[in-house]
């Protein structure tokens, strides 16, 4: 059966070496929410992401994107998905526009139609004054808002993010995050991983927190605040960092 | 293995960037072969006599017409393909989007091979412009010169999927392509070798690349024309399906 949620990972299973990375990992996201998915480093979480854009195959468990089997029908689903990489690959020989208009044409589309889709993305990343610059020529936050942008070429219903604004700083983590809220607020769905549990709190509506390969924490940040790091004895509430030590411990992770 | 459209656009890609900088990229893939061409032609071509009925120069020309093109495939398909795969992540980004690891390995095969094309074909404009490519059935050395890169595209793509870094390609070269280059025929015949070292050479895929184009390019059918084409075909193939394999194993686990 097709289910409508944009999102199924069940019982997720992938081991390196006979060593597991994911260990029974299950969750599912609705339309509409941005879901954020959190752990310490090696947790699993861009070895969840590469399974669920069919460039690792899982040793067991099923995934389904957008109603199609992953990774069988994995081509498919890419061309409805968006990805933001954690390490960034723009061109460095293009300029903003070109990169833009050559990652468009990845998913078969025509030169008039990216062209006609440039000047909203351009605005949306506010990088309509840099169109022509050098992609060498921007900044940390610029290129991340470019990669966000180049993202949307195909007009994605799913969004899925590594670490988006890992290396930033406050002002153009800002920005991103503001992107990224509407982005949520015209009813994309989000899928992003993150260790910044302020940005957690402020953008997804649900997370879970993995460990060792498996979800240990799952619900609304404010409902995992309340579970697992209540109010303290002078009456100010807990925050998501609490949460996530008290589940994770506080080792040194590598 | 899924080859579509995708390989298009991974072409295309490579395509755009070459035309940013065709000029100097064009001038620094012919100046090489070009210096070798007219120092060792006239040079010691002054020397020696004819070899198998033509001068020395044409007989070096045409051979440097394979040479080059397997020089700016192998290239291509190492130092370029390598940075596109691990230094810029351009692969990654380009798995992100509907297309196959096998599209991205066939576009960049595809692409050494014109690019190799290029330079070839400028070589062999040069040889017509000094006289010595005066059939017009020179032109089917055009086809034979594409598959020659196509072949070297798909063999240095083999080595890019398994190179730790760019000093992997020293070996590539001083082992494996500087060898072949003076074994196969291209500045003197391959006939004058002692017989081990012949048998060794009639399997080397520059060899095949020598015997089928000199003689298009001075009008003549080669010698056993299908066997060399089917030699370079089955190379590419056989690269093509090892390269594919080595990069699925280091990309995609």
């Amino acid at each position: 059966m097709v289910s409508t949620l944009p999102l199924i990972v069940e019982r997720l299973v992938k081991r390196y070496d006979g060593r597991p990375v994911l260990d029974g990992l299950s969750f599912v996201i609705h339309r509409g929410e941005c879901f954020g998915l959190l752990g310490p480093n090696g947790a699993g979480k861009t070895t969840t992401l590469r399974c669920l854009l069919g460039h690792a195959v899982p040793d067991a468990g099923r995934i389904e994107v957008l109603g199609l089997c992953v990774p069988d029908e994995a081509r498919k689903a890419r061309a409805r998905i968006g990805v933001v990489p954690q390490f960034d690959n723009l061109d460095p020989d293009f300029t903003v526009a070109e990169n833009l208009l050559v990652y468009g044409r990845y998913f078969g589309l025509s030169d008039a139609e990216i062209s006609r889709r440039i000047p909203a993305l351009l605005e949306f990343a506010g990088l309509s004054a840099r169109a022509h610059a050098s992609t060498r020529t921007l900044s940390g936050g610029m290129k991340r808002r470019l990669t966000l942008a180049r993202a949307l070429v195909n007009d994605p219903e799913l969004l899925i993010l590594d670490e988006p604004t890992t290396g930033l700083d406050p002002q153009a983590r800002r920005l991103i995050w503001d992107n990224l809220a509407r982005l949520t607020r015209e009813g994309k769905t989000i899928l992003l991983t993150t260790h910044f549990m302020d940005e957690a709190e402020r953008l997804c509506q649900r997370l879970a927190i993995i460990d060792a390969g498996r979800i240990i924490a799952e619900g609304a940040p404010a409902e995992l605040i309340e579970r697992h790091a209540p109010r303290r004895e002078n009456g100010c509430p807990g925050n998501l960092e609490e949460v996530f030590l008290a589940l994770t411990g506080h080792a040194l992770r590598d | 293995m899924e080859l579509t459209w995708g390989m298009l656009a991974v072409w295309r890609r490579n395509c755009f960037v070459w035309r940013k900088l065709a000029l100097p990229s064009l001038l620094g893939n012919l100046a090489d072969p070009l210096i070798y061409l007219f120092g060792l032609g006239y040079g010691l071509g002054a020397y020696l006599p004819p070899i198998a009925g033509v001068p020395y120069f044409a007989f070096l020309a045409t051979g440097t017409v394979a040479a080059a093109t397997m020089n700016a495939a192998s290239f291509e398909a190492l130092y370029s393909a390598f940075a596109r795969m691990q230094v810029q992540r351009t692969w990654e980004g380009i798995l992100n989007a509907p297309v196959s690891l096998a599209d991205i390995v066939a576009g960049e095969c595809l692409w050494a091979a014109t690019k190799a094309s290029i330079s070839g074909v400028a070589i062999l404009i040069v040889i017509a412009l000094l006289g010595y490519a005066q059939s017009p059935w020179a032109v089917l050395a055009v086809p034979a010169i594409f598959l020659v890169g196509l072949a070297f595209g798909a063999l240095g793509l083999i080595a890019t999927a398994r190179a730790p870094s760019y000093d992997f390609f020293m070996y590539y070269f001083t082992l494996f392509i500087t060898p072949m280059t003076l074994v196969c025929g291209v500045f003197f015949p391959a006939e004058r070798l002692p017989a081990a070292v012949q048998a060794v050479a009639a399997w080397l895929p520059l060899y095949h690349a020598v015997a089928l184009v000199r003689p298009l390019i001075f009008g003549q059918w080669p010698a056993e024309a299908v066997w060399h084409v089917i030699y370079l075909v089955a190379v590419t193939v056989a690269a093509f399906a090892v390269a594919y394999r080595l990069a699925r194993r280091r990309l995609l686990g």
